[in-house]
């Protein structure tokens, strides 16, 4: 067997060429952006490198899941913020899929009225940017609400108001379960397990709209079911609710999934739009973080980093739910 | 015998029309649907009519501050829109100059309404268009013809998001082809890269590619060079929007049948050639519809640039909304401007819908 040459002539030779030319304009460019930035930095007199994570932050972060206080460091910083993002991230998925699902479903109602409804709430909800929703939400909740001391009671022991929703909180105290009740004070409600209105507007709006577009796949998954199908089952004397349950929803998860995970890594990604009304979420600490230090490269980093790591793990574990309901072929 | 005699004279089904089958099949076809749309009927008796008086019959339409206050929000005070639309509109741009941003804008619609149809498709378009963007940013920038100069940052408001839509979309288009065609290459290292560079950047939020703009720009550059900040939003997000755009550009090649690309190897057609003569333009007529869903989403996406300071329609209205006296009324500010983008963004969606079915009835002819 001839070794391959690099020659103009063939083929081969002209591709290992053509990609060697490739990889040195990279590497080039690489450099050159490279060295401008080293200057740069010099001349900013901004510091490189990772080490400002084990520094004192400096700033408050207003809530969160992860213990955090102004002295704590730029990496328990990250950690309470990356809590943000999952947490609003995790809690809007699992209200938007149902919330979703039954909208895409009212749009194939035979109730007219219902499909209408359906149908609006899409197209408006698609239509205006998502940026717009979350500061109308976040000036909804935080300017038209009563103010603390006279609080909406929305349930015995659930209040909403200017400063957030306070519901009852399940504490496992003295070996027993029990409920920490929100009380109303002179000075607001304390007690219970508080939701501030940024947090309470993110949900809203990525809920909300997520829901949207889930609605708009469930719709077309459940279109590409034929129609014989439904047929069949109704022929066999099956309930409507139950054709819906039993033999269109199943097979239309098979079309439904894929789409649907992306759906899921939007609402994730979109939930970075928290920097807009300032829940702190991982793309708002980095926001502040590079405004005290000036280490954005670093910060930047930091986030595509932390994107790109929940981008992978749902897309394998979307990827094991899909096999579990694709279509087993003899 | 007599069975059959009164089968036939039995009589007719009704017929299955008018307005009571109508109501019958639509909207009372059994108990939990008629259940629903009495629910319903009731939700939206209740509704309409105070939504009707609160969006028109006891709204304030005059910018007339203490009239709107003396409504307590009990009716939608116009008067803040009325107020402030030239703000929300034009953003920053200097007041007696906003006729430029308002004809270029209007030049810039009427020239994309008149390429929308696909019989408008031809070679001249192009050329057509060249013409419409010089005017188009000679009005907003100025410095010539006896226009005075303004500067990009002054530049705000409708404007700025469709200056920023377009250039974005036109730019990314190409960017994407080269992507897509260097995914499907068959040299590895290219087709490497490509791919992962279009899933790094499909897989972060828009939001770190503006702070790359914004803050990470500045500091790659080499010294003395300077990009103003909308230039740098501009260009990162071309290269947001191309691996996107390379997506939509790869779903259309994969359309085509290999014999395409064979078929056009066998004539001795060099690779260029078969790419610019055969391939692309089949597949990416097969994708218009497609681009015209990402200059939609691009044109929502616009609003995130808010973000970093630069006051597009959102930003703009935010400007607005600084005004301490008139800050109350925020509501009908964002309904106002989120119309604005309902009533753009539904348009461009119908019309992907519309040349969508004209483009597959063309395919099958």
């Amino acid at each position: 067997m001839r070794r391959p040459r690099i020659s103009w002539s063939t083929r081969s030779g002209r591709a290992l060429v053509y990609q060697a030319a490739f990889l040195a304009i990279l590497v080039l460019a690489g450099w050159a952006l490279w060295r401008n930035t080293v200057h740069n930095l010099a001349a900013r007199q901004i510091r490189s490198g990772f080490r400002f994570l084990d520094q004192r932050a400096g700033f408050d972060i207003g809530e969160g899941p992860v213990p955090y206080t102004p002295d704590a460091t730029y990496l328990r910083a990250f950690a309470a913020g990356v809590a943000n993002t999952l947490r609003v991230s995790l809690l809007g998925i699992l209200l938007a899929t149902p919330l979703g699902t039954l909208i895409g479903l009212g749009r194939l109602s035979r109730n007219l009225l219902v499909r209408a409804l359906s149908a609006a709430w899409v197209e408006v909800l698609r239509n205006v940017p998502l940026v717009i929703q979350l500061f109308a939400w976040y000036l909804v909740l935080t300017e038209l609400l009563p103010d603390p001391a006279s609080p909406l009671a929305l349930a015995p022991h659930a209040f909403l108001s200017k400063a957030g929703l306070q519901v009852p909180l399940p504490l496992w105290q003295a070996g027993g379960l029990v409920l920490e009740r929100p009380e109303v004070g002179t000075f607001g409600v304390t007690g219970g397990l508080a939701l501030t209105p940024e947090f309470l507007a993110l949900l809203l709006g990525l809920v909300t709209a997520t829901s949207a577009s889930i609605a708009e796949i469930v719709r077309s998954g459940v279109l590409a079911i034929s129609k014989g199908q439904t047929e069949a089952a109704l022929a066999l004397g099956l309930s409507r609710a139950k054709v819906v349950r039993r033999v269109v929803l199943p097979q239309a998860l098979r079309v439904i999934v894929p789409p649907l995970t992306s759906q899921f890594l939007n609402l994730t990604k979109n939930s970075s739009l928290a920097v807009a009304i300032g829940y702190p979420d991982v793309v708002s600490i980095a926001n502040t973080a590079i405004n005290q230090n000036g280490q954005a490269l670093e910060c930047i980093l930091i986030i595509m980093s932390v994107y790109l790591t929940i981008n992978l793990v749902t897309a394998v574990a979307m990827g094991w739910y899909n096999r579990h309901v694709a279509l087993v072929e003899r | 015998m007599s069975e059959a005699l009164s089968a036939a004279v039995r009589e007719p089904p009704p017929p299955d029309g008018g307005a009571v089958a109508w109501l019958r099949r639509n909207l009372f076809s059994s108990v939990p649907s008629a259940l629903a749309t009495l629910l319903l009927v009731a939700g939206l008796a209740w509704l309409l009519p105070r939504a009707l008086d609160w969006l028109a019959l006891r709204a304030v339409f005059r910018p007339d501050y203490d009239a709107c206050r003396a409504l307590e929000h009990r009716a939608a005070c116009w008067g803040f829109v009325a107020e402030k639309h030239r703000l929300v509109l034009f953003g920053r741009y200097p007041y007696s100059e906003q006729w430029r941003p308002l004809v270029a804008t209007l030049l810039f619609v009427g020239a994309l309404a008149a390429s929308a149809h696909p019989r408008a498709w031809r070679r001249w378009l192009l050329a057509a268009w060249a013409p419409v963007l010089a005017a188009f940013f000679l009005l907003l920038r100025g410095g010539a013809l006896g226009l005075s100069p303004v500067d990009p940052a002054e530049w705000g408001g409708l404007p700025l998001t469709v200056v920023l839509t377009a250039v974005v979309v036109a730019a990314s288009i190409p960017v994407g082809v080269v992507l897509a065609l260097g995914r499907r290459s068959a040299m590895p290292l290219v087709r490497g890269l490509t791919t992962l560079y279009i899933e790094l950047v499909r897989g972060v939020p828009l939001i770190t590619v503006l702070f790359v703009a914004s803050f990470l720009f500045p500091l790659l550059l080499p010294q003395g060079l300077k990009l103003d900040a909308l230039a740098r939003v501009a260009l990162a997000m071309t290269f947001f929007q191309a691996a996107y755009m390379a997506e939509v550009v790869r779903g259309g090649l994969q359309a085509l049948s290999r014999g395409q690309g064979e078929a056009a190897e066998a004539l001795g057609l060099s690779w260029w050639r078969i790419q610019r003569r055969v391939i692309l333009p089949q597949a990416l007529v097969l994708v218009i519809p497609a681009f015209v869903n990402s200059l939609l989403s691009t044109f929502l996406d616009t609003s995130l640039v808010t973000v970093v300071s630069i006051y597009d329609l959102t930003g703009a209205l935010r400007l607005a909304l600084g005004d301490p006296r008139w800050r109350e009324f925020f509501l009908e500010g964002y309904l106002f401007v989120g119309t604005l983008y309902f009533a753009c963004s539904l348009a461009m969606s119908r019309y992907s819908h519309w040349l969508e079915r004209r483009l597959a009835r063309w395919a099958r002819t």
